[in-house]
């Protein structure tokens, strides 16, 4: 037995050392990434946060970063402050939950370049090398709003949907773009409104899309994984044989919205995209070109930093083409879109009565 | 007959987890000696193919992790001494937090007293969250089991409402409160790390004295044991069983309640609004079933599973998934589990030679009360 052991152990260390020789080029930048609960492979933000970053090796010829994904909430300060153990170049977490996590780091580790996406609001004074990266998903859910719009006049409805997963300021933007798009198009058009308060819950999700469904054909989803519950709401109406669509968010989600086995045809009408792997790329590429600064960068339509993407096999060439028109419009400033939805109090066509929580 | 001793049935489980483990790693084409280095760094904050290096953060990292664990293992274990499930670990820890976190907010206290009093309120309202399931299950013999986890999900959403309603939100992002106040937080104990490793860790330890003062040396304490052993018993020897039920509930509710407490005071620093549950009270059945809900037991096991869950970072560090230590955690649970079983049916086959010790060889092991 103990021969054994010290056989196995003889062998765990040789191996040890194989695997340690070959690490230990100074100049090649290092990128490393902490997931929210979420974990690395949730089909969303830290999915493809990640793969901006997974881009950014792979056109240097580096190995491919390094991640931990986060247990819970309480992991997020130890794990951040693993990879500044560690001297990592460059440390990206995605999402608002990481706000108060990523300050203490960068408190801890002055030096440590940090990438924090969808955080706006730290003191950039104060927090010289963390970079927040936002977005103007109004703008973003302005065009999807005229989309949906579009697609209820073709059917012949005078209403369209809507389902979130919270209401905290950064996803009202969302809904108050929205609103603007679909009333672009037609102002008398009633825009719903309902909140999960959740991004995990796929079962609440499907019920508050067939509560909807009943009143309207199209559906803006901004909810993460409840998300997926309206796709699968959608999913089975289409298969009951009615004309039901759902428009996706954060990045294209066509390929989740297959009903048929051949995965030819899809209810995603079109997705807004927000481009945090964009976001998550251009850091790393300016931290190795020396050109990294802290501070809040958006991400605007203009800078492709949201919008519509390339191929939409479901929407029509004359939405297309209406689509293109509005686009150029918000580009040239010509329409300006509010950060902040209006309520059922100020405009009736809405069922929107303001966020469940004081400010 | 040989009995074993809890201890080394524990001592095997773990050990045969650990080789488990290494099998695994080495089946799945990873390298076993990452393994090693990631378990070892996360104990000792030595890195073992960097020997210079050495970081105490990992080691303060480790008991951090231990402490809300050994505070709810001390609450299953409680509970479990009377005769009782207490799955409502979750519902307790949220009732806790919150609490902790409103006083920690509205009251303004000098510092010391403001994070002792946000300790027991915590407290309280833990105890409140086992009132129910206990008082059912006393005067009513409601199964406590699918009480509690009504109260853990009763908890979430109440305390969702209550802290949307009551205290300050913070508006960027609508969902957690405002910062408590500085008064109230648990302060890092060692300020030059970058561990958050903070003087909750005190309160475990008074918690796992508590355990061990109530337990063995009152007779308050020996009649909660004697109630776990034999409902009927105790009750034929004029102890109060119905009062003693609930109050243990009550008291293993208090215990989750501290460790939400803890959370919120030393790491959060902020209210939560829960849609999910953290999964500390679900941690503190394996902490109280390894460590034989004995102190000292809870004590030890806490730690093991505070190692593995502090080595998840680490793991992942050194390309070992971080399922791992997950995978490790449950092996070891289902070995105690299955030896527990064991020396049960040494005990049974023990019995049928000498049926005059049957009533005492029963009430070892079993928990379940008629």
């Amino acid at each position: 037995m103990k021969k054994l052991l010290k056989v196995a152990l003889a062998a765990f260390m040789a191996v040890g050392l194989t695997a340690c020789s070959g690490s230990g080029e100074k100049d090649e930048v290092t990128v490393a990434f902490v997931t929210d609960t979420g974990g690395i492979n949730d089909k969303s933000f830290n999915q493809t946060s990640y793969q901006g970053l997974v881009d950014f090796t792979k056109e240097m010829g580096y190995a491919e970063p390094k991640y931990i994904e986060s247990k819970a909430d309480a992991d997020y300060i130890p794990n951040l402050t693993t990879f500044a153990d560690e001297k990592v170049d460059l440390i990206v977490a995605a999402g608002f939950k990481f706000d108060k996590a990523i300050a203490a780091v960068a408190e801890k580790y002055a030096d440590q370049k940090l990438l924090v996406i969808d955080v706006g609001w730290l003191d950039a004074g104060k927090y010289k090398n963390v970079q927040q990266a936002v977005f103007t998903e109004h703008e973003g859910s302005f065009l999807v709003g005229v989309v949906a719009a579009l697609k209820a006049q073709e059917l012949g409805e005078k209403t369209v949907g809507y389902i979130t997963g919270g209401d905290s300021a950064s996803m009202l933007k969302f809904y108050a773009g929205y609103q603007q798009g679909v009333w672009a198009v037609d102002p008398e058009m009633k825009v719903l409104y309902d909140n999960a308060n959740k991004f995990d819950d796929v079962a609440l999700g499907k019920t508050l899309a067939e509560k909807q469904f009943a009143e309207c054909s199209v559906i803006f989803h901004a909810a993460g994984g409840t998300g997926n519950g309206v796709i699968e709401a959608a999913k089975e109406a289409v298969l009951n044989g009615k004309e039901k669509w759902v428009i996706g968010v954060d990045k294209d989600q066509y390929e989740e919205g297959f009903y048929d086995d051949a995965k030819t045809k899809s209810v995603i009408l079109t997705s807004m995209l927000k481009r945090v792997d964009v976001a998550a790329y251009n850091a790393a590429k300016a931290v190795a070109e020396g050109t990294f600064k802290g501070g809040v960068v958006t991400y605007a339509l203009k800078d492709n930093g949201v919008g519509l993407p390339e191929n939409n096999p479901n929407l029509t060439d004359d939405i297309t083409a209406k689509v293109k028109d509005f686009t150029q419009k918000v580009v040239d400033g010509e329409i300006t879109v509010s950060e902040t939805p209006v309520t059922n109090a100020e405009n009736p066509n809405t069922t929107f009565t303001g966020s469940t929580s004081q400010n | 007959m040989k009995k074993y001793s809890h201890l080394t049935i524990s001592l095997i489980a773990v050990a045969t987890g650990l080789i488990f483990a290494f099998l695994l790693t080495l089946l799945t084409g990873k390298n076993p000696y990452d393994l090693l280095t990631a378990l070892v760094r996360s104990m000792t904050g030595f890195n073992l193919q960097n020997i210079g290096s050495f970081n105490i953060t990992y080691v303060l990292n480790w008991f951090l992790n231990a402490v809300p664990i050994i505070l709810t293992g001390l609450s299953v274990a409680f509970a479990y001494r009377t005769g009782l499930f207490n799955i409502g670990g979750e519902g307790q820890i949220i009732a806790g937090s919150t609490a902790a976190a409103a006083v920690a907010i509205l009251f303004d206290l000098p510092p010391v007293i403001h994070p002792i009093v946000c300790i027991l309120a915590a407290a309280l309202a833990g105890a409140l969250w086992g009132l129910l399931p206990g008082f059912l299950k006393a005067y009513r013999n409601i199964n406590e089991v699918v009480i509690c986890i009504m109260m853990n999900y009763s908890g979430m959403y109440f305390c969702s409402w209550f802290t949307k309603r009551f205290l300050p939100i913070d508006p960027n992002t609508n969902e957690r409160t405002i910062s408590i106040l500085k008064s109230a937080e648990l302060p890092q104990v060692f300020t030059s790390t970058t561990s958050q490793f903070n003087w909750g860790f005190l309160v475990a330890i008074i918690g796992l004295f508590v355990f061990w003062f109530i337990i063995e040396k009152t007779t308050f304490g020996y009649s909660l044991r004697a109630t776990g052993f034999n409902k009927e018993a105790a009750r034929f020897a004029g102890m109060k069983v119905e009062r003693n039920i609930t109050l243990s509930m009550m008291i293993a509710g208090a215990f989750s309640g501290i460790a939400g407490a803890v959370l919120i005071l030393g790491i959060y620093k902020y209210g939560r609004i829960f849609t999910t549950f953290d999964n500390y009270g679900f941690d503190g059945i394996s902490v109280a079933l390894v460590g034989g809900a004995q102190s000292i037991g809870v004590f030890l096991a806490g730690l093991l599973f505070g190692l593995f869950k502090a080595a998840s970072g680490n793991l992942q560090l050194f390309n070992i998934p971080k399922e791992i230590s997950e995978l490790i955690q449950a092996i070891i649970i289902y070995l105690v589990a299955i030896q527990y079983a064991i020396t049960l049916l040494l005990n049974k086959i023990n019995m049928k030679k000498n049926k005059n010790q049957l009533e005492n060889k029963v009430e070892g092991g079993n928990t379940s009360c008629n």
